[in-house]
């Protein structure tokens, strides 16, 4: 392997030596032995099983809850509805100030999507928690539902989710995160070319091997250990805490193995309904999701729809980018408003464009919540603006590689968001895989340097 | 529900235990047993994490009856290790990066060990073959299949 250290040598005096060494992994002779300890690989002497009752319908009023029926279940032990839960609205931003509340941890009145929690059974078994559930009836009035994001936007769509009031995510801005930097329309004017196109992304799924879960504990002293693999521990611990209106003192949470996350076990949804079930009815509780849940009901990446035009001149300067992004958040915040704004930040790329104008929208459909995905916000945009780049490079007839070069980010360029570029290393990056691809490129682009120095 | 004794090896010891019909083989391991290697991704045959040795054969735990297994010879990768010795694959499993999370891991040595047991010395595709059901959503598979191959040089090394 061939480590370029000149780019960064004036950064970084301290002489880093780890990279490029073959070092073993702490945690690898546990999973090879089979030693590892999963949350689920717990059992604990009469512990109950949770299963959840959820929503077949993708929007719906709840006129009744019957219980009877599964309460009567053999091995039943306990019901929970939405009156059981101490705080039911939250949101899991709320801890960094971003709400409103909006999501509840099982349904009161009406339900968003296509899977939402609306009862929580426990009994002596899976089977008969399984039992039970199908045994409980709920009256549901549907209701006109949305699935796509410009339909959700336009005057007179369902309403989605009332503690937003509108179908998007209101942030201070407005409807929508903006930037906006230098005067595109007109550079568009001014502009050898035009290209407008738009470009869209699918929910993906985590799919991670070890599905969602978490098992409890009580301590018999009013304190509850919960052992899980979220991958935001001390999130799920503060919103437990919240939801539970319960100092975060009496939560002892073990977690820190995981069995793929990939972003997917960030979201707090687990956690809090098992402590409230250990705690009404003092047994250690274990909620899992079943396959089927974790691909159906588990957050996925959200789906995006971005819409860019360029301004290009023919000797391959972008002189303005307009872009409008569309984050998909389903019928609930969770991460994506968060998500939304990354992508604002995120449009122009690492390239240096003088004139840029963006809208992103967080909006609300009758689709499964969405949420964090490895890169969530950025990585669809990148799909979307490298194939917006081969485009542009093929309208004027210009190498792909040389035309990012002429756009490439150098140190000290301001960026559209008002952030000095700093350590781009772009430039070098591109210059190593030119020789790595054997994609020669012009002789003066081999020369440039992020620094300026060059050309 | 009636309860059915059944009673097996496990690792080469004697285990007797009393379950309810219909309980598979990988609720029997893990919750009554206590051998957690073999993991329940899916519970429905399709993810190959639960992969354990029955007689010599490749078998799912979590579609495996456990009053089906009276007298049968099971094996984990929990009982893979002698005296504190790695077995080849676990430790060609640790030199070639093989694991991430870890959770597909013991049912990918499963599935390994029963392909040397009868190839000692696999072709990549053979690997590829023997592997094909687990799921590994961490590392691409390709360490994994590597891993393999270590494991089958330094078995035939050791032979010669
Ligand atoms: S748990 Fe048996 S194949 Fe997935
Ligand atoms: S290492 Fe995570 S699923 Fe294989």
């Amino acid at each position: 392997m061939e480590l370029r250290k000149d780019y960064f040598a004036d950064v970084r005096k301290d002489g880093l030596h780890e990279i490029g060494q073959g070092r073993p992994r702490l945690d690898s002779p546990g999973h090879v032995t089979g030693k590892t300890a999963y949350f689920a690989d717990r059992n604990f002497p009469g512990m109950l099983h949770l299963k959840m009752v959820r929503s077949p319908h993708h929007h719906a009023r709840i006129r009744s809850i019957d219980t009877s029926e599964a309460e009567k279940h053999p091995g039943v032990v306990r019901v929970l509805t939405a009156k059981d839960v101490p705080h039911n609205v939250y949101t899991i931003l709320i801890l960094i100030q971003i709400g409103p509340e909006d999501e509840t941890v099982l349904a009161d009145g009406k339900v968003r999507w296509k899977g939402e929690a609306v009862v929580a059974v426990l009994a002596e078994t899976e089977r008969a928690a399984q039992e039970a559930a199908a045994k409980v009836k709920v009256d549901y009035e549907v209701l006109p539902a949305v699935f796509d994001m410009e339909e959700a936007l336009k005057p007179g769509a369902p309403l989605v989710n009332e503690y937003h009031g509108q179908n998007y995510y209101l942030y201070d801005s407005g409807e929508c995160r903006k930037v906006r930097f230098g005067d595109v329309d007109a550079s568009f004017a001014q502009a050898d070319h035009i290209l407008e196109q738009s470009y869209q992304s699918s929910p993906i799924e985590h799919a991670p091997t070890e599905t969602t879960g978490c098992v409890v504990t009580p301590e018999g002293n009013d304190r509850f250990t919960c052992y899980t693999n979220t991958q935001a521990m001390f999130f799920t611990l503060d919103n437990a805490s919240i939801i539970l209106q319960m100092p975060g003192s009496k939560l002892h949470f073990v977690g820190g193995t995981v069995g793929g996350g990939f972003g997917g076990k960030v979201d707090v949804i687990v956690e809090p309904i098992a402590i409230l079930a250990a705690k009404l009815t003092g047994r250690p509780v274990c909620f899992i999701y079943s396959r089927e849940e974790e691909m159906q009901i588990s957050s996925p990446r959200a789906a995006e729809k971005v819409v860019i035009k360029d301004g290009v001149m023919k000797d391959g300067r972008i002189v303005a980018r307009k872009v409008t992004g569309y984050t998909d958040a389903g019928a609930y915040s969770r991460h994506s408003p968060y998500g939304a704004q990354k992508g604002a930040a995120h449009y122009p790329g690492p390239y240096t464009i003088p004139n840029v104008w963006i809208d992103t929208y967080c909006v609300y459909t009758n689709r499964t919540p969405s949420s964090a995905m490895r890169g969530f916000g950025v990585t669809i945009g990148d799909f979307a603006l490298e194939v917006q780049m081969d485009k542009l490079a093929r309208l004027i007839g210009m190498d792909p590689l040389e035309f990012r070069f002429i756009n490439a980010y150098r140190d000290g360029d301001m960026k559209a968001h008002r952030q000095p570029t700093e350590g781009a290393a772009l430039i070098e990056c591109m210059q190593a895989a030119s020789r790595a691809a054997n994609w020669p490129v012009a002789e003066k682009y081999m020369a440039m340097s992020s620094y300026r120095k060059g050309v | 529900m009636a309860k059915v004794p059944v009673q097996f090896t496990l690792n080469g010891s004697e285990k007797a235990e009393f379950v309810e019909s219909g309980t598979t083989l990988l609720h029997a391991l893990r919750d009554k047993i206590g051998d957690t290697s073999p993991k329940g991704g899916c519970h429905q045959g399709t993810c190959g994490a639960c992969s354990v040795i029955i007689d010599g054969e490749l078998r799912l735990s979590c579609l495996t009856l456990a009053e089906t297994c009276g007298g049968a010879d099971i094996r984990t990768t929990a009982g893979l290790a002698e005296g504190g010795v790695l077995h080849p694959l676990q430790r060609a499993f640790l030199d070639a990066f093989a694991t991430q999370c870890g959770f597909c891991t013991p049912g990918m040595i499963m599935a390994a060990k029963v392909l040397l047991d009868r190839t000692p010395n696999p072709s990549r595709e053979d690997v590829v073959e023997a592997l094909s059901g687990n799921i590994c959503r961490c590392t691409g598979y390709e360490p994994i299949i590597q891993a393999v191959l270590a494991a089958a040089r330094a078995n035939s090394q050791n032979a010669a």
